[in-house]
């Protein structure tokens, strides 16, 4: 790679945006919008990548030539774990698989919930997680109004949970010694 | 109606220890069964006592007569039923009372293992647990899931070849170890499946398919056939209230234990074990 080449991967922040295998049109719509991609652009973010899922509404691309964001799209990945990485800034369905995979990978995170859903226990955990300040919580009406207030250095990182406490659980029940 | 299930069986778990009310039980069997024997003598006896000169004088049977044969036969109906369903009533009570408390004994040997696997999120959570599972305590495992489901099996699969891998036992032999169902409809192919492969523990972790089968595996234990211990580990997913499948399991007392990623469910249900995040 060319010297300028590189010059431009460094520079190159992206926020990248999954819905997961659901359909949750009023996010993209919402990150499409002219002052979400206006607040952004102003944060230092030069990429706009979303991942459709099953969603209908499609975002207008662009190729960010006029200094805006340039906006990309696509429907499904077999693993998105590789966008994650590559990604400056996620922002996210409810889904606990999204979330704490981006949350492993330390990345922050900006989890919408989809109010559409009929059994919303989903935003329980989103919540959890922002009052604890893991990420930041947001509704498609006032994704704008978080991401223009967002302080990113206030996010505290998530440390990985642990499943022995339940092995030594199960197995002081069923009288195995412990080891 | 479900709670007042709970609280009934909550008022007879804190009245008196079920040890007692078992024997009670058969106390109060005694005296049905005594009861329904003297009847029958008493019934026999006076045919007897008739000699054959006076069978002409015999009073016709009917109400009046004391022991008369259908007021025995109903008596006898009436309180074998009642002593039926008191004693499934006391046996579930006493299954339920057992199952709250570790094993009395120490483990001899390897506990076969039931896990059923959900879609996505769940399976991905089972997988973490399943890692830090000691293998040679929990086998043979056998892996269930929803016809429905592709993921989670192959998942399954591969965590179980990875394993004969890493043991440096053939593939094929994973082969052994696990066997997977898929569930089809209730009914049938649920009850077909626990009773092939009667195990000894069964791991759940909050998709609908576990609730038959810890409902027939609850059968099984107070009939006798088989006693699983039902471990039950909430979705981190779930905050502040439990999945209806954590809910049915808590308040009927299915699961011999259940765990939960958060405290504030602890809090809610005091039943339950908080065990901080698996993820």
């Amino acid at each position: 790679m060319g010297d300028r080449e590189e010059e431009e991967e460094g520079r190159r922040r992206v926020v990248f945006v999954t819905v997961g295998t659901t359909r949750f049109d009023a996010l993209v719509s919402a990150v499409d919008s002219e002052n979400v991609r206006k607040v952004l652009a102003a944060k230092g973010y030069t990429h706009l990548l979303i991942q459709l899922g099953r969603g209908s509404y499609l975002p207008t691309k662009s190729d960010g030539d006029d200094g805006s964001l340039a906006v990309d799209y696509f429907t499904f990945s077999s693993s998105i774990a590789d966008y994650l990485r590559s990604a400056s800034l996620v922002i996210s369905h409810a889904g606990s698989g999204s979330i704490f995979e981006t949350l492993r990978l330390c990345k922050p995170l900006v989890v919408v919930v989809n109010e559409d859903l009929m059994d919303n226990h989903q935003s329980e955990l989103a919540e959890e997680l922002a009052e604890r300040k893991h990420l930041y919580y947001a509704r498609p009406q006032n994704l704008y109004q978080t991401l223009a207030d967002m302080d990113l250095n206030t996010l505290l990182p998530y440390s990985p949970g642990d499943a022995t406490p339940v092995a030594k659980h199960i197995n002081r029940f069923l009288g195995f010694p412990d080891d | 109606m479900v709670f007042t299930i709970e609280s009934f069986m909550d008022f007879l778990l804190s009245f008196l220890p079920a040890v007692v009310i078992n024997h009670v039980l058969f106390m109060f069997g005694l005296v049905v069964t005594s009861a329904f024997s003297i009847c029958m003598m008493k019934q026999m006896q006076e045919d007897v006592n008739v000699p054959l000169t006076e069978i002409s004088n015999l009073p016709l049977m009917d109400k009046g007569n004391g022991c008369s044969f259908s007021a025995v036969t109903s008596t006898a109906i009436i309180s074998s039923v009642i002593f039926v369903i008191t004693l499934i009533l006391v046996r579930v009570l006493f299954v339920i009372y057992c199952s709250s408390r570790p094993m009395s004994r120490r483990a001899q040997k390897p506990v076969s293992t039931l896990i059923i696997l959900g879609s996505g999120g769940h399976t991905a959570e089972m997988l973490d647990l399943l890692a830090v599972l000691q293998k040679d305590r929990f086998y043979p495992r056998f892996y269930i899931a929803a016809a429905t489901d592709n993921m989670s099996l192959q998942k399954a699969e591969l965590l179980e070849n990875s394993l004969a891998a890493e043991k440096g036992t053939p593939i094929t032999n994973a082969g052994k170890f696990m066997k997977i169902y898929r569930s089809r409809e209730v009914g049938q192919s649920y009850i077909t499946s626990i009773w092939t492969t009667l195990v000894a523990m069964i791991l759940c972790n909050g998709p609908g398919t576990c609730i038959p089968i810890c409902a027939i595996a609850f059968v099984f234990k107070v009939l006798g056939i088989r006693w699983s211990s039902i471990f039950y580990v909430e979705s981190i997913a779930r905050v502040r209230r439990l999945s209806l499948s954590g809910l049915l399991l808590y308040k009927l007392r299915i699961a011999d234990q259940l765990f939960v990623q958060w405290p504030r469910l602890q809090q809610q249900y005091p039943r339950a074990i908080y065990v901080g995040r698996l993820m």
